[in-house]
């Protein structure tokens, strides 16, 4: 009886179901809160740079729906991409890989989260701004995670498109349109993305080469990449400063992205001059940690112009100033 | 907790359960809420105005 009764136990043990083990934490970071940050803060810029005004409750729902459905992007990302985040040392202890939660619950929570703030934004704000949002899901999740990740050394020039969008959800969220200004902030983000990534992707080109992802460095060599970084660097810094000089950024907007600007292209001549040589990562990191900062800065001085009603626009500006003169 | 045929939590799994079903709960509140006010501000001034 012993023995049939152990059996027993062992074949239940065997066959047990398994019981979820994710916490809320643990679902929590499945939506990339550090990427939702930015992309808060970059829709934020959008909504306040629009010519009308919205009300603070509406704004606040829209930015929550902008915010969530980004998460819901990353998260299905992450489901994608378990296998490969589990050979890299960098993504090895995200939840799916770890363990923590299974492909298929976050599967169903990236999808509910799409799903939700698509039609959140929509009733909330209007349905174009609620049909960009499902685009730039789609875009992440399908275009980048599923097809350009794995196949292309530009996976994030173009994949880029889907993180720098915000800005322009955020303003059609208030106008149920979109225009050059809004096209410039997706503009600054979009240049931004290769610089940014392929930084980090010389110091772990190892890890996505063992994970068999097309990173720039690993298909085309650290060189062509330190050359890339330069000339997308050249020309994200004009564009950087251009919402100064189209109306929207202010004295204070005009001095941070020219300064940090200039840092940028500072960082990115120092990676193109240091090559293979001694501290290569180190200047490669520099930039990859600045380049972090440099948008920050610029949205945050945006916001605040925008926000407290001193980003009078450049051109504004400088003519109430002559005009005053004359 | 524990069904008769059923399977029998660990401490650990019963704990983490417990941390998603408050997060849960909490995410839920927070979302009547916030449709309350999202009704209101949509609603605006014509709250007020109510057939009689």
């Amino acid at each position: 009886m012993s023995l049939v009764s152990d059996i027993n136990d062992d074949f239940a043990a065997e066959r047990r179901p398994s019981v979820s083990m994710g916490t809320a934490g643990d679902y929590f970071e499945l939506l990339k809160p550090r990427v939702m940050s930015l992309v808060i803060l970059t829709a934020l810029v959008g909504l306040v740079m629009a010519p009308e005004p919205i009300n603070p409750v509406i704004g606040f729902a829209a930015i929550l729906a902008i915010a969530v459905g980004a998460g819901a992007s990353g998260c299905l990302n992450m489901w994608w991409d378990a296998d490969i985040d589990a050979r890299m040392s960098r993504t090895s202890k995200r939840p799916i890989p770890a363990g923590s939660v299974t492909a298929g619950e976050a599967l169903a929570f990236g999808i509910t989260l799409s799903v939700g703030s698509v039609l959140f934004l929509g009733v909330v704000t209007n349905w174009f701004a609620a049909g960009f949002l499902a685009f730039t899901i789609f875009f992440y999740a399908v275009i980048y995670s599923m097809w350009l990740k794995r196949s292309t050394a530009q996976n994030i020039v173009i994949g880029g498109a889907a993180g720098a969008f915000p800005p322009m959800i955020g303003y059609a969220a208030v106008t149920g349109s979109v225009n050059l200004d809004s096209f410039v902030l997706f503009l600054i983000i979009f240049l931004w993305t290769p610089p940014h990534f392929w930084a980090l992707a010389l110091v772990k080109s190892g890890d996505y080469s063992a994970a068999g992802v097309p990173m720039l460095p690993v298909v085309r060599g650290a060189e062509h990449t330190r050359l890339q970084i330069l000339l997308y660097t050249i020309v994200l810094v004009p564009i950087g400063i251009a919402p100064s000089f189209m109306g929207f950024g202010g004295i204070a907007y005009f001095v941070v992205s020219t300064l940090t600007g200039a840092a940028m292209l500072a960082l990115a001549i120092k990676i193109y001059r240091t090559g293979d040589g001694e501290g290569a990562n180190k200047a490669a990191m520099q930039m990859f940690g600045f380049s972090i900062l440099y948008l920050l800065l610029l949205f945050a001085v945006l916001l605040a112009e925008h926000s407290f009603g001193f980003g009078a626009g450049m051109t504004r500006a400088l003519s109430a100033f002559f005009g005053g003169a004359a | 907790m524990m069904a008769e045929n059923g399977i029998r939590l660990t401490e650990e799994e019963q704990k983490r359960r417990r941390n998603r079903s408050v997060a849960l709960g909490l995410v839920l509140g927070a979302l009547v809420v916030l449709f309350f006010w999202v009704t209101v501000a949509k609603i605006g001034a014509n709250i007020f105005k109510r057939p009689m």
